[in-house]
């Protein structure tokens, strides 16, 4: 018989409760199957749209989610009882459920029908996505307490997500992901506290959000890695005897780090070769699958973006003959070699980072970030060199005019500048029309329970139903728990293109400069606003030492008057921004403003906005087509030798 | 450089102004030779401006101890108090290209509105755990701030340079780290005013670490038979005991005021810079034009003002150009 199709998904949600909610009901109807909510960064970092870090970000990447109004408004005239809805939420993921489960109370829709998933894994956040807040055993506490909570109360949820997804997406190998995410999960279960006949149960509940690349043979193999050293450490390690509930569920977003900039229609076809690798082996296909669009390293998607997306899947699933089959992969012994190799390299991982205490450990010391840092450098000084080819990047970068960018606007989403502005306006009538006390008294109980060790998710729902904003919820507990910056993982020494002459001349260029100037040139790389993109700002710092500069890097999220203060104590020559969350246009001039060092912008930034960049003083603007990146070093090394009158 | 940019720089970094402060420093660190005669003067005029209160103090120990993380903890200690705190952060400079990762800042994340000016700076090819321009930023520093913090990169074995730079140095273990022995047996353990063993948060293992200092302490005692230095349990992570820490250093800059050791130390400092200088500019050649290493030394000794003047003096005294 044939197989049942995924579950279709498209990451979406932008600019408003209102217009994410028209869009989720327009992506309904035309086909799709479940939810995927992508909210702002204001909301997943836990800041009121009126905060001053806020700035730029409300309603950018997906929807702000105030308060229960607006989880109300997106929502409207979707039946919850029938919806699957995915969350990518972490550490306001109790704070976003709760909301979720006060709107079904209000509406009349029992929890125990509630189906999705809140993705709630901090680990993942420290090693990749930025928007954690709380240090990472007070996340723990939190990802559990909602696990505990949902295996009872809300039963269909999937409450947390394990996702190897975000590793792939900042270099890491096959067996990186494997044993990362395995160690991951087993940091989880072993720190949730249920009576142990309940314990097969709740590890049936732990799904995974997992990546496949463009090596689709390699990813099927690894997602075959991942079904059987599931099986197997449930089996040993948690005694599940029920087959079912030892079951590698899983859900996809093809890999998005490999879309490209330059000939964008090139990914579709590399979105279609990566889908393969999750779909493929019947016996480790996904649940899920959400599918970036072809201008993903442009901008955000619009719903033309998103519908052709959308209809690879269907496509594959009701064009293609490929349910009709049974598992094509059984008994090949190639794929079988395959598989047991990442299986035993996965393992050896697995087995080291036990040794050093755990996921958790291995967070704070900085080793599985350092690890993918290595990693991803690796693979950036690869295409660097054309040792790996990257179609249209560093090889056949010869093109006609491209019909898909070329009318207007760069083919992408723009952003609603009302957006910010309108949020803030709802959430201040909202702060006025709720019952005062009643806020209060719920935030009393949060703070009081949650220090007493109660369970964070029914005094979370009373604040709520209270009209809690999403700032008020998240400041409540970092005045209990503290904030955390975790480990940026650039500290290591890394060989990259030995023995290379282009590098060797950079480096002699370093030289002369900086003995010009006295000493040596010094630069600050930038992480302004709440953009939690690091890999760009990582890569630029690492490749720099390796010319031979001196690089402050500081990690994500700062201000741009921390900015300010660090280039300006440090005295740096030259200053280089990474943004990618598209806010560079609010946030450069904050800090040309300040300071008159010379100052380089890297990241998404279109050229209408390059232009304007450079017009306001940026003195170069980089995007992800500079893939020579010791060249761009080298470029930046000219910028601040003319600066400095050392040229 | 006019009198007036002089008097300029000079009045701003002892009223604790970041952007002269950040200026003063560029000037200090500028390695060409003709950036020395206003270095001299600069440092010379600053060191006579400065409040003699104003501590230095080193944070020394292995890498990854949390010498970092345990200076943004003392910082936060310090500010609360209402004092002003500057820092020089040291890091590897990288032998294969010449570059440096100075991520100190990283876990330091001073705020700016507050009184705390940080400086990372790397080692290049100076051994001893410091930057070729610590000496000369820590005097910056000290003329603006109540507290001046150096940390040196985590070399472990040879880094016994930060005593002449600093009033009280701490050296910072970790439970369990079995570098005590090393440490005794380098005769490191010799060096440090106060011990700290951070992650004290770690529960028993940090407990026996301590102990374990505290009895070889007892066997060798410190070279200064006035002051026994306390070994303190601090986690730079909750906060436990940086309070204590804070008032051993209080103590420890009372016992230097009331003796004369600060004078001594300052002079070992002053002699030191002035040697570093001096050999590396003119390396065995000078130094055998002055008798050698040790007749070099006990002649610095003499010679007094800054450690500028004293290189000065010396190489005039060797017949070379000052
Ligand atoms: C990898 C990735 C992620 C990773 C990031 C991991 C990490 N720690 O960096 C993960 C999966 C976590 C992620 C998450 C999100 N992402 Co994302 N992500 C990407 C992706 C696919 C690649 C970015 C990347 O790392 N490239 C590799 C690095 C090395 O390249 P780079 O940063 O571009 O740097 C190069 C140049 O730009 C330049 N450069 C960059 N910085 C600097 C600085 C200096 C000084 C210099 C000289 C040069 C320079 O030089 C580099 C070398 O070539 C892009 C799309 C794409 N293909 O570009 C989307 C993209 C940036 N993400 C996007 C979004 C929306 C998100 C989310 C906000 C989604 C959501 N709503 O939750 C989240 C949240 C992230 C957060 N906390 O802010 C959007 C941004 C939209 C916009 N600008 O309008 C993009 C464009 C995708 C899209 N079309 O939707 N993402
Ligand atoms: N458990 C614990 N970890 C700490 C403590 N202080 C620092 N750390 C961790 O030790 C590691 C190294 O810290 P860092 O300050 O960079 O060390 P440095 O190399 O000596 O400067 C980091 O992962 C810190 O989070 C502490 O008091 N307790
Ligand atoms: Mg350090």
């Amino acid at each position: 018989m044939a197989d049942r199709p995924w579950i279709f998904r498209t990451y979406s949600g932008h600019t408003s409760a209102a217009a994410s909610n028209r869009l989720y009901r327009t992506n309904l109807a035309s086909g799709q199957t479940g939810l995927s909510i992508a909210f702002d960064l204001p909301t997943q970092t836990g800041y009121d749209a009126d905060h001053s870090l806020a700035r730029g970000e409300v309603g950018k990447v997906g929807v702000p989610i105030g308060s229960i109004e607006d989880m109300q408004t997106l929502l409207d005239e979707i039946p919850l009882q029938h919806m699957n809805t995915s969350m990518t939420i972490n550490a306001t993921a109790a704070w976003l459920l709760a909301l979720y489960i006060a709107l079904a109370e209000r509406t009349g829709v029992e929890r125990k029908a509630l189906q999705g998933t809140t993705q709630n894994d901090l680990t993942k956040e420290y090693l990749s996505r930025g928007t954690y807040i709380f240090p990472p055993e007070a996340s723990l506490r939190l990802t559990t307490d909602i696990i505990e909570y949902s295996v009872d109360e809300v039963p269909k949820w999937n409450p947390i997500n394990i996702c190897s997804y975000h590793l792939q997406e900042v270099g890491a190998t096959p067996v990186q992901e494997l044993a990362f995410a395995l160690a991951n999960a087993i940091s989880v279960l072993d720190a949730i506290e249920v009576p142990k006949e309940k314990l097969p149960y709740v590890f049936g509940r732990i799904s995974f959000f997992c990546n496949s690349g463009v090596r689709f043979i390699e990813e099927m193999c690894k997602m075959r890695a991942f079904t059987r050293m599931w099986d197997q450490i449930g089996r040993e390690r948690y005694g599940v005897d029920d087959p079912a509930l030892r079951r590698f569920r899983y859900g996809v977003q093809v890999n998005s780090l490999g879309l490209t900039e330059v000939q964008p229609e090139n990914n579709i076809p590399r979105i279609i070769f990566s889908t393969l690798g999750a779909t493929a082996s019947k016996n480790a296909r996904a649940r899920s699958i959400q599918l970036p669009a072809w201008n993903e390293a442009l901008g955000l998607p619009r719903p033309w973006d998103q519908q052709w997306a959308l209809r690879i899947q269907q496509i594959l699933a009701y064009e293609t003959d490929l349910l009709e089959y049974p598992d094509l992969f059984e008994g090949s012994t190639v794929i079988e070699q395959k598989v047991a190799e990442l299986e035993a390299g996965a393992w050896e991982e697995i087995q080291r980072i036990l040794d050093m205490g755990g996921a958790v450990a291995a967070v704070e010391s900085g080793y599985m970030k350092r690890a993918l840092v290595e990693s991803n450098a690796a693979r950036l000084a690869a295409i660097e060199a054309h040792e790996r080819i990257w179609v249209g990047v560093n090889r056949y970068q010869e093109s006609e005019p491209s019909p898909l960018t070329r009318d207007g606007a760069g083919g992408v989403l723009l952003h609603d500048s009302r957006a910010q502005r309108e949020q803030i306006e709802r959430l201040q009538a909202h702060r006025i029309r709720r019952d005062a006390s009643e806020v209060k008294a719920a935030l009393r109980a949060l703070h009081d329970g949650v220090s007493n060790g109660q369970n964070v998710m029914p005094l979370s729902i009373r604040c709520a139903h209270a009209g809690v904003t999403t700032g008020e919820w998240a400041n409540t507990l970092r005045e209990i728990f503290g904030e955390y910056r975790a480990p940026t993982g650039v500290e290591s020494p890394l060989q990259l293109r030995s023995g290379d002459e282009t590098v060797a001349e950079v480096r002699r260029r370093v030289a002369e400069i900086s003995g010009r100037l006295g000493r040596r040139i010094k630069i600050l790389i930038g992480k302004p606003g709440l953009d939690g993109h690091s890999s760009g700002a990582e890569q630029i710092a690492i490749f720099a030492r390796d010319s031979g500069l001196e690089v402050v890097y500081e990690g994500i999220r700062l201000t741009p008057e921390e900015i300010v203060n660090s280039a300006q104590q440090e005295g740096v020559h030259l200053i280089g921004l990474s943004i990618l969350s598209g806010s560079h246009l609010e946030l450069v001039p904050a800090i040309l403003e300040r300071i008159s060092v010379p100052l380089i912008v890297g990241g998404i930034i279109p050229e209408e906005d390059a232009e304007k960049l450079r017009a306001q003083g940026v003195s170069a603007v980089y995007t992800p087509r500079d893939y020579d990146i010791h060249r761009v070093i080298r470029e930046m090394v000219e910028i601040a030798a003319r600066a400095h009158g050392v040229d | 450089m006019t009198s007036q940019k002089l008097d300029a720089l000079v009045d701003g970094v002892c009223r604790g102004e970041s952007a002269l402060i950040a200026e003063t420093l560029g000037r200090v660190e500028d390695t060409r030779p003709e950036a020395l005669p206003q270095q001299r003067t600069l440092l010379g005029r600053l060191e006579n401006e400065t409040v003699p209160e104003h501590g230095v103090v080193g944070l020394t120990g292995p890498p990854g101890v949390g010498k970092s993380t345990l200076a943004a903890a003392l910082i936060r200690h310090w500010v609360d108090e209402g004092l002003s705190v500057g820092m020089v952060a040291v890091d590897p400079t990288s032998r294969r290209s010449g570059g440096a990762l100075l991520g100190d800042r990283a876990r330091l994340r001073p705020k700016p509105d507050e009184r705390v000016f940080i400086r990372s700076m790397a080692t290049h090819d100076q051994l001893g755990g410091l930057a070729p321009a610590t000496r000369a930023a820590v005097v910056v520093l000290r003329a603006a701030f109540n507290w001046t913090l150096v940390e040196t990169v985590g070399v472990g074995q040879s880094e016994v340079d930060v005593e002449t730079v600093a009033d009280s140095v701490v050296l910072v273990l970790q439970p369990g780290s079995g570098d005590t022995l090393q440490f005794m047996k380098a005769g490191i353990l010799e060096i440090p005013d106060v011990l700290v063993v951070n992650k004290w948060d770690l529960g028993a293992l940090a407990q026996s670490t301590r102990a374990d200092l505290e009895s070889i302490l007892s066997i060798a005692p410190g070279s200064r038979p006035e002051w026994s230095p306390p070994v303190l349990g601090v986690s730079a992570q909750t906060g436990e005991g940086v309070a204590k820490l804070a008032a051993a250093l209080r103590e420890h800059r009372s016992y230097l005021e009331g003796s004369k050791e600060l004078s001594r130390r300052r002079c070992t400092s002053r002699v030191a810079w002035a040697m570093e200088l001096f050999s590396l500019r003119y390396g065995t050649y000078g130094l055998e034009r002055l008798g050698g290493p040790e007749a070099t030394r006990s002649l610095a000794t003499e010679i007094s003002g800054t450690a500028l003047d004293v290189f000065s003096e010396l190489a005039t005294r060797a017949g070379l150009p000052a």
